[in-house]
């Protein structure tokens, strides 16, 4: 049985879906917006409470009937329901979509409970988080079962159940079992899968017997109590079936990531990575005609973004045009531009001019451009220095580049419009290879790592285009300067690009040495049998090569070679490097240069094993991807955490460094504090795109910070922390003379309440890229024992702790 | 990497700092005034009022002025003046050869006055600084040593899982064991007083059942528990009288976990102990760096007033 028809549905009542709703509601539209759960906007019901919900990007205008600024998460969701009620939206909450079919004008929106509806245009604004799972039992839908937790504490001396086995439900269990009884249901008889903390976690509260734990069972249904007042939990387990009484039931077993729907309903990916986004046109419409996708899983991750493509998503949808909300901003950055050109046509310019961008979606390259920098350097000036640490990417609008190549031997070559440079870094997260300076009539694109590495996931063309170019010249610089890329990208047709995991073998001692590779990212340890036992003898970070023994002297591999932490290689075969060899007499000696150099080094290691372990102990706490780590010998370190008073005084109150934290290897501790990855883990999901790294290494992060934690939860290294900035302090002097606190170095005062404290933001290490004297932590150590140091200095630093 | 002999080495000791070039500044600093001081005739007996004992009392007066400042400077935490590790090495240095400085000044010339009063002040922060180096340079070795790899958290949450271990052992046995173990936990004690702490000495009591009351029920009484050795000597006895092999295994199982708090405890209390004597001699040095600056003024305006 088909439902009413709407002019239009909207799915997902998020802030794109709820602006979008608005909009129509306020034109008179016929609409429908069509929620899955019992309230609006899912996602920011589940933060927790009073959290201050940031509105970047700042310069970007706002474009809806509901309004939006930055406050705390209840007035926000406040406001967008007095909007609701006001423009007498037509809401259906407890509408599952479970699939969209036909075609425009008639699309058949089906629900879970069997109904339907139909409608002209249907905008899909399902976000990326999907629905939990749900239990799939008779009574599923009793009020006492719940698939999310805000707050631990909120029950007490309750009877709970919490089903699933991942991480979440570990947390929620071990966290309300303080409190209440608790029973843990897990279809197998282990917990795999989760994280190792947590597996600690939920093994200790198991065998201490704080938490209960029902292995091998399954949820059978879900009953009133006999009197009514609570429930009884059925499940089967290896003993048949048993009944728990329960006052709630919490089911954390995972969400149904929302792709495997959109592409039911017909809209098609570009490619297979789980990163790709669906393909739209520039007025939001996916592969289906009529059918528009909008906010995160359109690749827009903020509510403001969001919010303005539902409004303009419905005037799209009626047929109508309307510039888009960031119309103003391109133009300003198109100011200074030399063509006279609208912001369309200076776009359309650009992907016309610029191969690599000419497969990119109209909509994503917009947004790229966005988020990208136009800039117009005058001739002789430099855009970035050798062994700087930026990692952007630049693209040749008109104009030309000059780079400086090579090692050893330097030359110089040109760039002209239309040509990409940068990606070394990009790739590598090492620093910059080479300078480069711009030509005449230069105009050039800067595009920073996130959104060409959001281009690289979803176009199969640029990452193609990328990755050879990378190759040719990742060879250019390490054996061949005086070859054009042209040249190289013959033998770069017999590279090949391999990942490998940490830990990893990359060739084994023994094996046949039939290619050399070239460490695009991450790093290597090399590691030899002595008697039976592997000792390693080196660390080799990523820009150079290993595997050049065993090619040069036509043996077997003389060391086995791991990844210390996820690492990219190019491996060149026999041949090719041959082929290279003979092309550059030059460089036999240099290569051989190298054997010798490590033949010497092996042995001298080889002779102190305890330097062995020390470079394992140094890789296994992730310093293989560090850049510039802080090191304390314990011999001098007396723990008066000056370093940590340091730190917190020089940045907001808050030490962004633990020095007791963190374990400890021939005296070198290495303290919870960042190492500056040099392809930082916390960089992965930022939305507002807010963590930088400056040309020195640090990675930083930028006042836009939302405060949404996903950099805290990334970071493997757990230097990351959420916190308020904390009232300013009294001056040394009256501390001193009058007794006014804190004094310096003392914690500061707590605000009475969360209320009094300003928004928690992401802090972290910025190496006090503000102080020109460097690390506060390092200057504040009274006894030296505090050094900061990058991997080029590990080697002088294990001789000089296993001396 | 060879070739990197001139560079500075990544760790350097305060003493060490720089290749010690402020025990070379101070080094020609006393030799100067020892000097001037072998060279200056005055005509009187040598004292604070010569030209020379004036000199050396204003040296002596900035050395003391700029050696407090140390305090200052190691809580301006964005200062840009140096290392807070230079400061130490030359304050270590200079307030070695302050030292010589006011020995020359007083033309060794002691008294019941303000005047030597200084100078008793002087000597004595000196010296409980030369003890603080000594405790700076020998004690971080010894607390990493006896922390291994752990932090003193870990240490603790140790102990307390070899305390709620213990107990679910004891949760199989005669009641008197849990009461014995939980009132074990409660007056487990580390340091408790300055001296204590200092020595490592354990003050640490223990409940045991070692009496019958008149109603031939056991009875607690309380005996020091130095080391754990009157449980661990308890627990031994126990397993020795036991005939009942499932008693006795579980006799065993706690005779372990109480070596291994033993060892936990021992530990906890060293690493209480040497961060105790890190700090104990800066209750001495700060406080009568202030008496020696009062003493100092007090010593100025007494010379200029009463002169």
């Amino acid at each position: 049985m088909t439902g009413p028809h709407y002019r239009i549905a909207i799915v997902g009542s998020g802030p794109g879906g709820l602006s979008a709703a608005a909009h129509a509601a306020e034109l008179g539209v016929d609409h429908i917006l069509l929620e899955s759960g019992p309230a609006h906007a899912g996602t920011i019901q589940r933060y927790q409470k009073g959290k201050h919900v940031m509105a970047e990007p700042g310069a970007l205008p706002l474009r809806s009937d509901l309004p939006f600024a930055a406050g705390t998460r209840e007035s926000i969701l406040q406001a967008w329901h007095a909007g609701l009620g006001q423009r007498r939206v037509n809401v259906r909450y407890g509408a599952e979509v479970t699939g969209i079919g036909g075609e425009s004008p008639s699309f058949t929106i089906r629900l879970k409970d069997g109904g339907s509806v139909t409608a002209s245009n249907v905008i899909l604004a399902i976000g990326v988080q999907g629905n939990p799972r749900k239990l799939g039992v008779p009574g599923e839908d009793l009020p006492c079962v719940q698939y999310t937790l805000d707050d631990p504490d909120e029950y007490r001396d309750e009877t709970i159940v919490v089903v699933g086995a991942g991480d979440a439900a570990i947390e929620n269990a071990v966290a309300l079992a303080r409190h209440n009884r608790v029973l843990i249901v897990n279809r197998s008889d282990e917990f795999n899968r989760v994280k190792e903390g947590n597996l600690n976690l939920v093994t200790k509260a198991i065998e201490d017997k704080r938490l209960e734990c029902a292995y091998k069972s399954a949820t059978t249904r879900i009953e009133r109590s006999p009197d009514g007042q609570r429930y009884v939990f059925v499940l089967a387990g290896d003993q048949g079936e048993s009944r728990v009484e329960c006052d709630r039931i919490i089911a954390r077993i995972g969400a149904r990531p929302p792709r495997k729907f959109v592409e039911s309903c017909g809209i098609r990916f570009p490619g297979p990575d789980p990163a790709a986004l669906p393909t739209l046109t520039s007025r939001y419409e996916s592969s289906v005609p009529g059918l528009f996708v909008i906010g995160a899983l359109g690749g827009y991750p903020l509510i403001k973004q969001a919010m303005n493509q539902g409004y303009e998503a419905v005037e799209y949808a009626l047929g109508r045009s309307i510039e888009p909300a960031d119309q103003p901003l391109l133009a300003a950055k198109f100011a200074s531009l030399p063509f006279g050109l609208g912001v369309d046509e200076t776009l359309a310019l650009m992907q016309a001019r610029i191969p690599v961008f000419s497969a990119i979606n109209p909509l994503n390259f917009r947004e790229l451009v966005l988020g990208s920098q136009v800039l117009t350097p005058v001739a002789g000036e430099v855009i970035f220095r050798k062994n700087d640490y930026t990692n952007s990417f630049f693209t040749i609008l008109a104009g030309s580049v000059e780079l400086e190549v090579g090692e050893e031997r330097r030359s110089r070559l040109s760039l002209g419009a239309g040509q990409f440079f940068g990606e070394m870094s990009l790739l590598s997260g090492r620093r910059r290879s080479a300078t480069t300076w711009a030509g005449s009539g230069c105009v050039l694109i800067e595009s920073p790592r996130r959104e060409i590495n959001k281009l690289i996931s979803s176009v199969d063309g640029v990452r193609r285009v990328i990755d050879e170019h990378f190759i040719a010249r990742a060879i250019q610089t390490s054996f061949a300067p005086d070859a054009s890329l042209e040249e190289l990208k013959k033998v770069a047709a017999g590279a090949r690009l391999r990942r490998y995991k940490p830990d990893e073998v990359v060739f084994a001692e023994g094996d046949e040495a039939d290619s050399l590779h070239l460490i695009r990212s991450g790093s290597v340890a090399v590691a030899r049998d002595l008697g039976g036992r592997e000792v390693v003898t080196s660390y080799v970070a990523a820009g150079n090569y290993v595997g050049e023994m065993g090619l040069v002297s036509r043996t077997a591999r003389s060391a086995t070679v791991r990844a210390t932490v996820a690492t990219e290689t190019i491996s060149l075969d026999a041949a090719a490097f041959h082929e290279l060899l003979g092309r550059n007499p030059s460089l036999r000696d240099q290569v051989q240069g190298t054997v010798r150099r490590r033949l010497a080094e092996n042995t001298r290691m080889a002779g102190q094993p305890r330097s062995g372990d020390l470079i394992s102990f140094l890789m296994d706490q992730g310093l293989g991807e560090a850049t510039d780590v802080l090191l304390i010998d314990e011999t001098l370190c007396i723990g008066c955490d000056n370093c940590e008073k340091a730190c917190a005084e020089t940045h907001d109150g808050t030490s962004r460094l633990d020095r007791e934290a963190g374990p400890t290897f021939a005296h070198i501790h290495v303290p919870t504090s960042c190492r500056h990855c040099e392809d930082p883990h916390c960089m992965t999901d930022c939305p507002p795109d807010a963590i930088g790294r400056a040309p020195n290494g640090e990675v930083y992060i930028r006042d836009n910070c939302i405060g949404c934690g996903n950099c805290e939860r990334n970071c493997p290294y757990g230097v990351i922390q959420m916190a308020a900035t904390a009232p300013e302090k009294p001056g040394l002097f009256s501390w001193l003379l009058f007794g006014a606190g804190p004094g310096p170095g003392e914690v500061p005062h707590e605000p009475a309440n969360d209320a009094g404290q300003g928004p928690k933001k992401a802090v972290k290490c910025d190496m006090c890229r503000d102080l020109s004297g460097g690390p506060a932590c390092v200057r504040a150590c009274p006894t030296g024992a505090a050094i900061r140091i990058g991997p080029e200095r590990f080697v002088e630093l294990i001789h000089e702790a296993t001396r | 990497m060879a070739g990197t002999g001139s560079r500075q080495a990544l760790h350097q000791s305060v003493l060490a700092y720089r290749g010690s070039r402020y025990l070379w500044v101070a080094l020609a600093l006393c030799l100067g005034a020892i000097v001037a001081y072998a060279w200056h005739s005055p005509g009187v007996p040598p004292n604070g009022g010569t030209w020379l004992g004036y000199t050396l009392g204003t040296v002596g007066a900035v050395l003391i002025l700029w050696l407090m400042s140390f305090g200052i400077r190691k809580r301006s935490y964005a200062s840009r003046a140096g290392t807070v590790q230079g400061w130490l090495s030359a304050h270590v240095y200079l307030g070695l050869a302050l030292l010589v400085v006011v020995t020359l000044h007083a033309g060794f010339q002691l008294g019941w006055n303000v005047h030597t009063l200084a100078y008793v002040l002087t000597c004595i922060v000196v010296a409980s600084g030369v003890f603080g180096v000594f405790v700076y340079v020998r004690y971080p070795q010894f607390l990493s040593d006896n922390r291994g790899s752990q932090t003193k958290a870990q240490l603790l949450a140790d102990l307390a899982d070899l305390d709620s271990r213990s107990l679910r052992v004891a949760a199989g046995m005669p009641p008197e064991f849990a009461e014995a173990l939980r009132a074990n936990r409660d007056r487990t004690l580390i340091g408790g007083t300055a001296l204590a702490l200092l020595a490592a000495r354990d003050r640490s009591q223990i409940m045991l059942p070692l009496a019958v009351n008149t109603a031939g029920a056991v009875a607690f009484r309380q005996v020091a528990n130095p080391d754990q050795a009157a449980l661990l000597d308890y627990l031994g006895q126990r397993l020795a009288a036991s005939g009942d092999g499932g008693l006795s295994r579980q006799l065993q199982e706690l005779l372990s976990l109480a070596g291994a708090r033993r060892t936990v405890l021992a530990r906890l209390r060293r690493d209480a102990q040497l961060k105790a004597w890190l700090e104990i001699w800066l209750y001495v040095h700060v406080p009568l760096s202030f008496g020696l600056l009062a003493a100092l003024l007090a010593h100025v305006l007494a010379v200029f007033i009463y002169w």
